[in-house]
């Protein structure tokens, strides 16, 4: 499941539902990306997401299923959000539920350096400067092509 | 066709969006970049630098050979920064 939203979540809530009512699910796995006052060496004092309303979903939901083909999933969720966000804001929320850990652990990290490559974002920084566009750094992409084999991993 | 820009492709080029009719010369995405490049001196800044832009036709990620049509969504934008 994915969304793409401006409010922000509650992962206690979110994963809760995520696991409800399925007692196959014996290991949930999350991750919370959060917005840093600090880049590099420069101070941020906001910072805004613009997305791409239509291939953003897109692009998210084709990461979902391509999770769930690679490992034995019982449910997942990506949220993402978009709009103005201050420091210590929640900005993207992964979480991943399998029968055991392992599968729970790759897909949700699987899940996060993907859509950092994949999903149409752009960071905006509030810098002391004045603002400035986030540049994509090779080491996402680095991540992201530790992935790139397009097998079916251990469940 | 429509043409969207994002990020600093947005402010460089001076429009979000635009609806755009191509001579018929214009059949790929490259041959595309070379045409809007000439529209203003802000659409030149934006695509000076071809390494820098990714492309999206109808939402899919393109590559430069990739063909355009009339009634296509061409997207330019920078290398993606979310997560």
């Amino acid at each position: 499941m994915i969304r793409v939203q401006r409010e922000d979540f509650d992962l206690g809530a979110e994963v809760k539902a995520l696991t409800a009512r399925n007692p196959r699910i014996g290991g949930l796995c999350s991750f919370v990306g959060l917005v840093r006052d600090m880049h590099g060496d420069d101070s941020v004092r906001a910072m805004t997401l613009e997305h791409y309303p239509g291939m953003t979903e897109k692009m998210l939901q084709r990461i979902d299923d391509e999770a769930h083909w690679r490992w034995p999933l019982e449910a997942s969720l990506v949220i993402h959000r978009h709009g103005r966000l201050d420091p210590g804001d929640q900005i993207v929320l992964v979480a991943t539920a399998s029968p055991h850990r392992q599968a729970a652990f790759e897909a949700c990290q699987f899940l996060i350096d993907w859509l950092k490559t994949q999903a149409p974002f752009w960071k905006k920084e509030e810098t002391p400067e004045g603002e400035r566009w986030v540049e994509a750094r090779e080491s996402d992409d680095a991540a992201a092509e530790r992935w790139a084999g397009t097998g079916k991993a251990a469940g | 066709m429509k043409v969207l820009y994002f990020a600093w492709l947005k402010t460089k080029t001076g429009v979000g969006e635009e609806e755009l009719s191509p001579p018929a010369g214009v059949a790929t995405v490259a041959q595309l970049l070379d045409w809007l490049e000439a529209r203003s001196p802000g659409h030149g800044e934006a695509l000076a630098d071809r390494h820098a832009i990714r492309i999206a036709v109808n939402q899919e990620y393109a590559r430069p050979g990739d063909p355009v049509k009339a009634g296509d969504e061409i997207a330019l934008f920078p290398p993606v920064t979310g997560g």
